[in-house]
């Protein structure tokens, strides 16, 4: 075993570091609103100037080529040094893979530098009213348009994170209507400004204007609009599911750093019993996830890597950030009820068992693939 | 960076697994019930012979002058055997012992094994050929002989222990080798846990895919999968705590009591919940004696409080992290 960071490596978060602390904007409002929203485009686009924004990509794209090793490290400086959320994290984290993976050489020029620099603002459209969890029984249609050399687009998508304030919609359409389930999809990559997209935000649970529905009324997109080839579009998505579950999404420094600000507030006050126990387990918990992916990307580097592995990251960073905002709520007693940093959390946290897959299909996958029990 | 076993440890691992499968069957498990079993006599020679009682003595001692991320390795296969006896605390007194030239004749050889006693009630006080007392940085050593020991009847019958009132006569011991036995004892159980409660879904999962019920098996009830799933989360999170932990032990690190606090913490509650979650999937079935999980379940509720329930470490680790408790209103 070796924890060891490498001269580079530890040249590299040193530099991180003291550029996150000099440049961390301070008091950011929500990003999950109108106004929060253009706020934080301004940091998205100082980030991309200082070639922050995107440190796993290759120069040429914005980028720094860092190792996963080193993006651990930027994750853990950027949450040590306060950084606020990323909303463009749906385009960057999620999207990105999948372009890298499966987008031909002039679709990754073309989306991956206006992605990078926040200028091209992407939301995921992949669930609609009849279709959640079960995802395959997705109905939004994609019909194919010989003429104009494209296809026209019809459906509603909902749940769509920030799609009020994106400009732009990756998602998942039935372009073969004689199939059903995963077969004959195809993932589509739609400008929100097109002629036919109507989208209205409306509130999640914390009252930011967070989710929106996408209603797409013949909607024309151009061939250069698939991403990954017509009719793959379920196996093209299942490679972005895996980063959304997993690390990519969700690192651990997120947790470390909300736990050393857990324990800083537990140390101004005495703190009762029982509860001693919970932050004890929050900090326990955030150290196992960091330790769990050190692991993981040793592990798949060496080759040894698990299908189904990211459920395991999901059950337990879900769980963990709301462990840890409960133990707040209950340290700050009746002022758990003002509305600040960790009644904000706490509400965000309790989405975690939701997206990105319920943890009830996570608990499936695991049972199924790791532990090998029959399916249904 | 490179955080998991190395090539050697895994190399190692699968040779005790593939030893373990023929040397400690659930039948010997079972025979380690009775004191006069020859199978567990047996079993432990084969284990001598192989070095890995004495993995942790320096070959200049005549052990494998092996550390501790070959023994969390070596011991967690061994807890999915199921080996009965004072294994891990063999495994670690031998050093201590030996680094006083009290290493007893055939430990390394498996025919004289180690009980280490803390509390009273000495988990193997019957069986064991001495006794290393643990007392405040120091350490004692009691022979078999002079122990006279009361034997107590115990859950799991395979822990044949004793409550033992004499004292031995205090060994040489420096006070850093009793300390870091103390952590191996910890350490070691942890990885011991892990390897029962991987047994216990082994066992589990193999089960409910067979048995049947509404005409389906009943593995296919999503009732019966995700307590199964949550379970071994817990204990998917706990091998890298006990991994980090070795490590730290193995380099000296200044927080290796911490990181050995956190991985039986964790541990403890891994493995007892597999064993609640593992016994409840199989219904009536495994809550017998003639059925094997009950061999691992008892092993487990026994192990998850030895060298420090996970409410003891966790007083610990809250130490560590300056946590002041509230005592009155």
């Amino acid at each position: 075993m070796d924890l060891q960071e490498t001269e580079q490596e530890r040249t590299f978060r040193a530099e991180a570091r003291s550029w996150l602390r000099e440049n961390v904007p301070r008091d950011l409002p929500s990003g999950d609103s109108a106004a929060g929203f253009a706020l934080h485009l301004e940091w998205e686009r100082q980030l991309f100037d200082a070639r922050w924004a995107v440190v796993s990509w290759p120069a040429m794209y914005g980028g720094r080529d860092a190792s996963v090793w080193e993006w651990l490290a930027f994750e853990e400086e950027y949450y040590q040094a306060g950084g606020p959320q990323r909303v463009t994290q749906n385009g960057i984290f999620l999207l990105a893979p999948t372009v890298f993976g499966f987008g031909s050489k002039q679709q990754q020029d073309t989306l991956l530098p206006r992605m990078a620099s926040a200028q091209d603002l992407w939301c995921q459209g992949w669930s609609e009213p009849g279709a959640g969890s079960d995802l395959a029984a997705l109905t939004s249609r994609a019909t194919r348009d010989e003429a104009r050399s494209g296809w026209v687009l019809s459906g509603h998508k909902t749940w769509t994170t920030r799609g009020a304030f994106c400009t732009h919609l990756f998602g998942l359409f039935r372009s073969d209507p004689e199939s059903s389930r995963h077969h004959g999809l195809t993932y589509f990559l739609v400008p929100l400004d097109t002629p036919g997209v109507t989208v209205r935000g409306f509130a999640r649970l914390d009252g930011d204007e967070g989710f929106a529905d996408v209603f797409l009324d013949d909607v024309f997109v151009p061939d250069d609009a698939v991403l990954g080839g017509v009719g793959q579009g379920w196996s093209v998505a299942m490679a972005t599911t895996g980063s959304e579950r997993g690390l990519t999404l969700r690192s651990p420094g997120r947790y470390t750093a909300t736990v050393e600000r857990l324990l800083d507030l537990a140390r101004s006050r005495p703190v009762r019993g029982a509860l001693k126990d919970r932050l004890v387990q929050a900090w326990m918990d955030a150290e196992a996830y960091r330790l769990f992916t050190l692991r993981q990307v040793t592990d798949e580097q060496a080759g040894r890597g698990r299908t189904g592995e990211s459920s395991l990251n999901k059950l337990f960073w879900s769980e963990l950030d709301i462990g840890l905002h409960e133990a707040a709520l209950d340290l700050l007693g009746t002022d758990a009820e003002v509305v600040g940093p960790w009644s904000k959390g706490f509400q965000f946290s309790l989405a975690g068992p939701i997206y990105a897959g319920t943890n009830e299909v996570q608990r499936n996958i695991v049972a199924e693939r790791l532990l090998g029990l029959p399916r249904r | 960076m490179y955080f998991a076993l190395s090539d050697e440890a895994r190399d190692l691992r699968d040779g005790v697994r593939e030893v373990l499968s023929t040397a400690c069957t659930p039948a010997i498990v079972r025979s380690a019930w009775d004191i006069d079993s020859s199978s567990v006599d047996t079993l432990w020679t084969t284990l001598g012979a192989l070095g890995l009682v004495g993995l942790l003595v320096p070959t200049a001692a005549g052990g494998l002058g092996l550390g501790d991320e070959v023994a969390v390795a070596v011991l967690e296969e061994a807890g999915w055997a199921g080996v009965p006896g004072p294994l891990v605390e063999t495994v670690v007194a031998a050093p201590l012992l030996a680094a006083v030239g009290a290493l007893p004749l055939g430990l390394l050889e498996g025919t004289a094994r180690i009980a280490v006693q803390r509390a009273p009630v000495v988990a193997y006080g019957q069986q064991g050929h001495g006794i290393v007392q643990l007392i405040d940085g120091g350490a004692r050593w009691l022979t078999h002989a002079a122990a006279r020991p009361e034997p107590v009847e115990t859950v799991d019958g395979s822990r044949q222990a004793a409550r033992i009132s004499e004292q031995g006569t205090l060994l040489p011991a420096a006070p850093e080798d009793v300390t870091l036995a103390t952590l191996r004892l910890s350490l070691g159980t942890a990885a011991f846990l892990l390897g029962l409660a991987r047994r216990q879904i082994d066992l589990t999962v193999a089960y409910v895919s067979e048995r049947t019920q509404f005409g389906v098996p009943v593995g296919s009830f999503q009732a019966v999968k995700h307590p199964l799933a949550d379970a071994v989360v817990g204990t998917e999170f706990a091998w890298p705590a006990v991994l980090r932990a070795a490590h730290s032990l193995e380099t000296g690190d200044p927080d290796s009591d911490l990181h050995v606090s956190m991985a039986k913490a964790l541990a403890s509650d891994a493995a007892y919940r597999v064993s609640r979650t593992c016994l409840q999937a199989h219904g009536a079935m495994a809550y017998t004696v003639e059925y094997d999980l009950q061999l691992f379940i008892k092993r487990t509720w026994a192990m998850v409080a030895d060298w420090g329930s996970a409410a003891e470490h966790r007083d610990r680790i809250a130490a560590h992290l300056r946590l002041k408790e509230r005592t009155a209103l």
